[in-house]
């Protein structure tokens, strides 16, 4: 290992540590935040692994999301809950993978028309059954706590991380980018590039889908456009982008200050949230292209080669 | 045989809301994930005109397509013309559209609802029955129907005998050539863009005359245009509005056989199966 | 002719597009460790030929076989782990990355694949053959346009590929850079490699081809060693009648 690696080593670990201390704290309302913070980090960090190398901009993590939710809303009653969870990560691979089998071979605008509906879809589907049956919501009841779900979220950000820094690694990783640079190169290099693709789609679904299962009980009441609420698609999509979606920790740099600043302008002017959400798409696509990450190389290369003159 | 009828009344406005944005990426190859937006505009837009003016929703619409027209165009220079310049492949520009018109959707939605509120608005015109083949409908949709069918014929019409027309279907076929016999790509492109903007708010304006809409509709008609114009075949006219009819027509038996809430998943079904088997849309020979 | 055993074969080839009859049932084989040159007038069909052989297209009838078995259907990327890689007419790099993981693609999931530091050592092997090892940490875009090409060459050769499909490999090169990369190719045949090579220098196809096909409108309208069918009536007709010419 490299100084360097040994260095990004250590600090990951100390902001583990702080991380996980939080809840000592005792403040209910950094505890709740730090909910946020660690959901948001887990889905789109999951989201860069992705659209970063792919630029295929996936809209589907509510779906997966929700998918989630009613894993656990469901389970609850006949399974042990530390099943669930791999559960829902099993059904939100599959799911992916459907999504991927369908669209993936084709041009990048399939799939993110495919993504874009995919949540009111299922939770059109999930209506129509449940008025079938006559059932309404779903009660979730357990004995878990704020903290619990707040360390079960560190732990599974931990997981992304060590699974990103993997798949980086690993023949996967370097096909996608090999994808993400130019499709028709990859095929003639020898990549199976839809296969590729599917594989890699299935983490973000598997991860988003473990999420809304640890995060069910907090609901505790379960209906479906709660657990499926589309904004949470766009929301993840603009943190990843903000931070950067082409470094691991990027999009960790996006949700801080993006949970913080929706929370506010949701708590003062909630009707608001929309066009700040509007606001922040074309500040992307207009002046942070490659996110806060990318201004900051820019900036870091500029005093670099200003240092190198002088 | 009513829900035929029915199917292909909405199908109707369906097909001027897609051959709007088929205008728009076939054309002027930008993606408009706001187009469903532009139709719930174009939606108020009658819905004010009728219940403070009294004005008739079918006069609305030569006041709205003008007003759309100049908005796209602006849209189309000011923020899309730059990112077109600057896209280093159609792949960059599909992901730059993308996300600048999903950025302008949520903008359109966060003002709607800060100055109008979120509520869902309608009124009623020509809401009387008529008759045809022993069954009744509501007026409102066979006007809403012979409109689309008027503007999609004029449409069609300047597309294939204009010389603009013919200029835009060919950028749309081939743009380096068309660059290559002096056809102005990037005016030809705005105007396209204009056009679509100006057919999908005319659309709103009709469809608002028998269907309910709110702030947030706007997603699902531009969800399913989306999937119409992909059925149908990107860049081809006649074949977005089979497309609709289709949807239409599915769409009614879906929601009046099994259950309204479903009408999505119908428009899925028909999106996997396009998927699966024919990509390149209905109509369109296999290419590579 | 020599006496080699076939690696690729094409039988019957053809490809239409809509009315058009780009390729026209073509026939031709490539023997080991030879070169074969590809060549006619412009719209000939030599780059189609060649896209059908790589499956960036499909044909429309006829059968292409690598070593007996056939990669009619197969799709690109496994035509590519068959033993079959290729570069581009338009030089296609990876702009992202350094030129040596450039190259490290082709030896990480082409015919014979490498991974870890044997992948590495593998592509720079493959660097030094081109002459562009120094520049293994650059970025694509600092680099001249012939080392472009040489990249790209180098990502071909780390698949280690029963064949080679050079598509006007030499094109737009200037005089210098043309005696360099003919110098190049040839080095490539003498190593024993098979390669198909689509041309318009005649130069080149004179003094790297042990045999050529030459075509015209889709067809094969003359074959042999490259001095008899530079001699051919027919050959000389079709390029003199052809604008291009």
């Amino acid at each position: 290992m490299s100084a360097a690696e040994t260095r990004n080593v250590l600090v990951a670990l100390v902001l583990l540590a702080l991380a996980t201390a939080l809840p000592f704290a005792g403040s209910s309302y950094w505890l709740a935040k730090g909910i946020s913070v660690a959901m948001f980090t887990v889905l789109a960090t999951s989201w860069a692994l992705f659209s970063g190398p792919t630029h295929y901009i996936s809209l589907a993590t509510a779906a997966f999301f929700g998918l989630g939710t009613y894993t656990t809303g469901l389970g609850i009653d006949h399974l042990p809950y530390w099943a669930l969870l791999p559960l829902a990560g099993v059904l939100g691979a599959v799911l992916a993978a459907l999504v991927g089998l369908a669209t993936l071979r084709l041009s990048g605008v399939y799939f993110v028309i495919f993504t874009l509906g995919l949540a009111e879809l299922v939770r059109q589907i999930i209506t129509w059954i449940q008025n079938e049956t006559g059932q309404r919501g779903l009660y979730v009841l357990t004995d878990t706590t704020e903290a619990g779900i707040y360390w079960q979220l560190v732990g599974l950000a931990s997981l992304v991380y060590v699974g990103g820094w993997l798949i980086a690694r690993s023949r996967l990783g370097f096909a996608l980018r090999i994808i993400g640079d130019d499709e028709e190169v990859a095929r003639h290099s020898g990549i199976n590039t839809a296969r590729a693709k599917i594989l890699l789609f299935m983490v973000p679904g598997a991860v988003a889908a473990i999420t809304g299962a640890i995060l069910a009980p907090r609901y505790v009441y379960i209906e479906p456009s709660l657990a499926f609420t589309p904004m949470l698609s766009f929301q993840v999509v603009i943190m990843a982008l903000l931070g950067g979606p082409g470094r691991l920790w990027g999009p960790l740099v996006g949700v801080i200050p993006f949970t913080f600043l929706w929370d506010a302008i949701s708590e003062t002017v909630p009707t608001q949230a929309t066009l700040l959400l509007g606001l922040c798409f074309l500040l992307i696509v207009f002046l942070l292209p490659r996110g806060f990450v990318g201004l900051l190389e820019a900036l870091h290369a500029r005093a670099a080669s200003r240092e190198g003159l002088a | 045989m009513d829900i035929l009828i029915t199917g292909l009344l909405l199908g109707g406005t369906y097909a001027l809301i897609a051959v709007g944005l088929n205008l728009q990426y076939g054309m002027a190859r930008i993606m408009n994930l706001a187009n469903g937006e532009l139709l719930v505009i174009g939606g108020f837009a009658a819905f004010w005109f009728q219940t403070t003016q009294a004005l008739s929703p079918l006069l609305t619409v030569f006041l709205v397509a003008p007003l759309a027209f100049a908005l796209n165009w602006l849209i189309y220079t000011v923020l899309l013309r730059p990112l077109v310049r600057r896209a280093k492949s159609r792949g960059q520009l599909e992901v730059d559209a993308i996300l600048t018109t999903f950025g302008l959707s949520f903008v359109a939605v966060g003002l709607m609802i800060a100055l109008f509120g979120g509520d869902y608005f309608s009124y009623s015109h020509l809401a009387r029955p008529v008759r045809i083949l022993g069954d009744t409908y509501a007026l409102n949709r066979l006007v809403a129907f012979l409109a689309a069918v008027v503007i999609c014929g004029a449409l069609h019409l300047w597309l294939n005998h204009s010389r603009p027309g013919m200029s835009i279907r060919a950028i749309a076929v081939a743009p380096e050539s068309a660059r290559l016999v002096g056809i102005d790509v990037p005016k030809l492109a705005a105007l396209a863009f204009a056009l679509g903007g100006a057919v999908t708010a005319s659309g709103g304006t009709l469809i608002s005359m028998f269907l309910t809409l709110d702030a947030s509709t706007g997603v699902m008609f531009t969800l399913k245009a989306l999937i119409i114009v992909i059925m149908g075949g990107v860049a081809d006219i006649r074949g977005t509005i089979v497309a609709a009819l289709l949807l239409g027509i599915l769409e009614t038996f879906v929601a009046t056989l099994i259950d309204p809430g479903l009408t999505l998943a119908a428009a899925y079904l028909l999106f996997v199966l396009i998927l699966l088997l024919r990509p390149q849309g209905l109509f369109r020979r296999s290419q590579t | 002719m020599t006496a080699g055993a076939a690696v690729l074969t094409v039988r019957g080839a053809t490809k239409r597009f809509g009315g058009l009859t780009a390729v026209d049932d073509l026939d031709f084989a490539v023997v080991e460790h030879e070169v074969l040159g590809l060549i006619g007038p412009n719209g000939s069909g030599k780059s189609t030929t060649l896209n059908l052989i790589s499956g960036a297209l499909k044909p429309s009838a006829g059968e292409i076989s690598l070593r007996g078995r056939s990669i009619t259907r197969l799709p690109a990327q496994q035509i590519a782990r068959q033993g079959v890689s290729r570069t581009f007419q338009l030089v296609r790099l990876l702009p992202s990355m350094t030129v040596l993981e450039n190259v490290k693609a082709g030896a990480v999931f082409g015919h014979r694949r490498r991974w870890g530091a044997e992948a590495d050592a593998h592509a720079l092997r493959m660097l030094e053959t081109v002459g562009m090892s120094r520049q293994a940490g650059a970025r694509i875009g600092q680099l001249t346009y012939i080392d472009t090409k040489r990249v790209e060459l180098a990502r071909v050769l780390a698949s280690e590929p029963e064949v080679l499909l050079l598509d006007e490999w030499l094109a737009g090169l200037n005089p210098t850079e043309l005696t360099e990369g003919i110098r190049l190719i040839r080095a490539l045949r003498d190593e024993g490699r098979t390669i198909i090579l689509v041309e318009h220098v005649m130069d080149a196809i004179r003094s790297l081809c042990d045999a050529c096909v030459v075509m015209s409108s889709g067809r094969k309208i003359a074959e042999g060693r490259p001095d008899e069918v530079l001699s051919d009536p027919e050959v000389i007709r079709a390029y003199l009648g052809d604008d291009d010419a």
